[in-house]
């Protein structure tokens, strides 16, 4: 009824395009905004942040990163926490081996290392397809994993490679509120900038060839570049969360952090999220984020408490069910659920 | 509509004893013919004649073994799809390929993909040059959009779009690369008598008001001849015939192709 884009008229091809057309949705968002900035570092405690928000975040960055390859351009990917590692492994060897380098730089340079390995293992992607294709990522996910437990010069001869004291401009981040913020500002930059990719004429590349990859050859598209281009900036999201996910997150980690089943986390983010959604991206992993919390909690809270392996099992079944349910239902995950809701809202009480 | 002072003798295609074949099936042997800038030339044939086949060779999906193909004044070698493209060759395809999960608009945007110059990092920040770019272009796909008539559904996913509208999306899609050469495989197929007018007039106002050389594949043979300056035939591969619509509807052996040869015991 209040959420309505009626009577708000554009004049303007730039205001038709803007990245929030509709005045209630910029509304939100800089009010959700707001609340992350401000109200949170005011009420949040050590355990909303380490056990929820940062969490969250990286793994939202993540599932943006697998949403740009598998939901944009639709190449489906099982390497996420190989890219991942990749990442986290990239910025323990930069920071271990070039002291003094800045955070920021060290993050994104190892997300650029990310984007290489991605490209390579991106290559067979001309050749093959779907299913198949899935099955090449999976390979470069058992391979990169072997790597990191085999070759110990990227541990640096130990078991676990330890992030260093994080420092950024001078300042430690060595409480769980600077931690949060640093990475809800590279979270929010980043993900306004897949927004702008998404939008403009490489989104449109890459959703060209996802949905007809023959159309997108005749109209001038080169497949292998325009899926090169999906597999380095995928990666490049991925290798920043790995190495968020190392630093800001963990602390300390071993290879096994990003296993396979980092990499099914992920795609279930994206599934129940929405595919081609970056909204999408934060709701699946909130979602995945959220229930297990949810079982945790609220059975003691109603005073029926249930054990940690009643739990576990209680959380694999819902995850499961929800998934087939998704992908029989509704594809398309949370995000078009949303829409759909906008736009019954749209005609709502009165629809004709 | 044969004597049209647009058309200049000058040909932009050229097709010479092209012969290409699928193992042991021959889709086309020794065709020649040529299309002359600013007209609107059709291929007609039989099912299985080779039309599309032709098409195909054209634009860089197939490539013959024997012939040669002359793009404006340049002979061509083995050339890919996208490089097609590159050099101005637009196509519409007979089963629909558009990109079923865009909108109308983002559909027709893609078919400019190759006039927009601003790489990932400005796409990324989307500000000055990148911002004003992405509006250039779409106030010329709204153009299309008005000339095609679809602004009504031109936020919605075209895979929601009934048939005869998402021909003609697909059209805006070839138009929005300002193409030199328009290739067209049966525009008008399955549509009809009213849709089939419309597109017509879609075609013939391309062709006059922007200068585009239009091939076209199509079965409607009152389409054919009402639209087209010259007309060529296969049958079997084999070109039969070539000339303006009068002629070869007087051609004999296009008539044999086409109603049958009455055999004579």
């Amino acid at each position: 009824m209040f959420y309505r884009e009626n009577g708000q008229f554009k004049t303007s091809y730039a205001a038709d395009q803007a990245i929030f057309p509709i005045l209630l949705d910029r509304i939100a968002i800089m009010a959700i905004l707001l609340v992350a900035f401000l109200v949170v570092p005011l009420v949040a405690t050590q355990y909303v942040y380490t056990g929820i928000l940062i969490p969250f975040l990286i793994l939202a960055l993540a599932t943006i990163g697998l949403n740009l390859l598998t939901g944009y351009c639709g190449q489906v990917s099982l390497g996420t926490g190989a890219f991942m590692a990749v990442g986290a492994y990239a910025a323990y060897n930069l920071v271990l081996r070039l002291p003094g380098m800045n955070l920021l730089v060290a993050f994104a340079l190892a997300g650029g290392i990310s984007a290489l390995v991605g490209v390579l293992f991106g290559l067979p992607s001309l050749r093959i397809k779907g299913f198949y294709l899935a099955v090449a990522t999976l390979a470069a996910q058992f391979f990169i994993d072997w790597v990191f437990i085999r070759i110990k010069w990227f541990t640096n001869y130990a078991t676990n490679a330890t992030a260093p004291e994080l420092l950024l401009f001078g300042l430690p981040l060595d409480s769980a509120m600077r931690r949060y913020l640093v990475t809800l500002a590279i979270v929010v930059v980043m993900a306004l900038i897949a927004k702008n990719l998404v939008r403009g004429a490489t989104g449109r590349a890459w959703m060209a060839v996802r949905d007809m990859d023959i159309a997108a050859e005749i109209i001038g598209i080169r497949l292998l570049r325009t899926k090169l281009i999906a597999f380095a900036v995928s990666s490049f999201y991925c290798g920043v969360a790995g190495a968020l996910w190392g630093f800001m997150h963990l602390g300390a980690w071993e290879p096994l952090t990003f296993d396979v089943n980092r990499s099914f986390q992920v795609l279930f983010m994206v599934i129940i999220g929405g595919v081609g959604s970056i909204l999408g991206s934060f709701l699946g992993a909130a979602f995945i984020f959220a229930v297990p919390i949810l079982i945790n909690q609220v059975p003691a809270a109603l005073g029926v408490p249930i054990s940690t392996a009643l739990s576990s099992h209680l959380e694999a079944m819902i995850f499961g069910a929800m998934i087939i349910f998704f992908l029989i239902v509704e594809p398309h995950g949370f995000a078009r659920l949303w829409q759909l809701g906008k736009e019954k809202l749209r005609l709502w009480p009165l629809p004709h | 509509m044969t004597d049209k002072p647009r058309i200049s003798e000058e040909v932009l295609l050229k097709v010479d004893s092209i012969s290409l074949s699928f193992g042991g099936v021959r889709a086309l042997s020794d065709v020649s013919f040529d299309i002359r800038k600013g007209e609107i030339r059709a291929i007609i044939g039989p099912n299985g004649a080779g039309k599309s086949s032709m098409l195909n060779c054209i634009n860089g999906f197939y490539h013959p073994q024997e012939g040669r193909i002359t793009y404006k004044g340049r002979e061509r070698q083995r050339m890919l799809p996208y490089e097609a493209a590159r050099q101005s060759i637009a196509r519409t395809f007979q089963n629909i390929a558009l990109f079923k999960g865009m909108s109308t608009l983002d559909n027709i945007m893609t078919g400019r993909l190759l006039k927009m110059r601003r790489g990932l990092f400005w796409q990324a920040l989307r500000v000055g040059p990148a911002a004003r770019e992405e509006i250039e272009h779409r106030a010329k796909v709204e153009e299309i959009i008005e000339f095609l008539q679809i602004q009504a559904v031109r936020k919605m996913p075209v895979g929601r779009l009934p048939y005869g509208l998402q021909k003609r999306v697909e059209l805006g899609r070839a138009l929005a690369a300002e193409p030199d050469l328009l290739l067209l495989d049966e525009p008008m197929a399955g549509m009809n008598v009213e849709e089939k007018e419309d597109m017509c007039r879609f075609i013939l106002d391309v062709n006059e008001q922007f200068g585009t050389t239009i091939a076209l594949i199509e079965h409607d043979m009152g389409v054919v001849m009402d639209l087209s300056d010259r007309v060529v035939v296969l049958e079997y591969g084999r070109k039969i015939a070539d000339g303006t619509p009068d002629e070869v509807r007087a051609d004999q052996r296009v008539i044999d192709a086409y109603l049958g040869v009455q055999r004579v015991e």
